[in-house]
């Protein structure tokens, strides 16, 4: 299946840009997306602890499975206010 | 979210009610000095829909302990200058009390969640400002707020 990852703050940096498209395969979850990602930008696994994500624009977790077309958002730590 | 300065007095308009005693506005500004750096400015950036939903989340907690509070949270995205409001945060009830603990809640709670980071300019370089790692279902940070809220 064929996910849209957006990438914020430091981890669009890292990445080169703020979205993506990639491959996961049928029943993978936000992790498996992640550690593809990963895989192409290894400075990304310093942030494997501390990251949160989101899909389809609302919090979820990494063990959360993924569906076609699902936008996946990877976070790294907040700093609002 | 907005990528235009605040504007405070909107900010509290859009919460004062007729049976509201009080308003209490915070409002958080950028400092020219932090971690011993020289600050230029910062620049924020946001997942602003996720931002959103996440003030929403904030307002539905704090009614839940405090229901006849109302509350409203304006943040900037963008470049913001020092001095320059970056967050302000109404909250309106019928006493005060609850006013301050809301809107101090409010802050802890958007430093928790939302998903805002800023992105710190200063003499000599640039680096992005990391916190909390986001999660809402974390009940001892929510605590947490509500211990600040509540001090």
């Amino acid at each position: 299946m064929l996910v849209t990852v957006r990438l914020f703050a430091r981890l669009r940096e890292i990445a080169g840009r703020s979205e993506l498209r990639i491959e996961v395969p049928d029943g993978g979850t936000v992790k498996d997306a992640w550690t593809i990602l990963s895989g192409r930008h290894p400075e990304l696994e310093a942030y494997a602890a501390s990251v949160s994500c989101a899909v389809n624009e609302d919090y979820t977790r990494m063990t959360s499975l993924l569906h076609d077309g699902d936008e996946v958002a990877f976070l790294p730590p907040v700093s609002g206010g | 979210m907005s990528d235009v300065p605040l504007d405070t007095a909107e900010v509290a308009a859009a919460v004062a009610a007729a049976g509201c005693g009080a308003v209490v506005t915070f409002v958080g500004l950028v400092r020219d000095r932090n971690a011993g750096r020289q600050v230029r400015f910062l620049d924020y950036e946001a997942f602003a829909p996720l931002a959103v939903r996440s003030f929403e989340r904030i307002a539905a907690e704090a009614s839940e302990r405090w229901p006849s509070v109302t509350l409203a949270i304006h943040h900037r995205t963008g470049r913001v200058a020092i001095g320059e409001a970056s967050v302000a945060i109404a909250a309106a009830s019928p006493h005060r009390a609850d006013a301050f603990s809301v809107s101090r809640y409010a802050i802890e709670r958007i430093k928790q969640i939302s998903p805002i980071w800023k992105h710190e300019h200063f003499d000599g370089g640039e680096v992005w400002i990391e916190g909390a790692t986001a999660d809402p279902q974390d009940e001892a940070a929510r605590q947490f707020a509500v211990n600040r809220a509540c001090s």
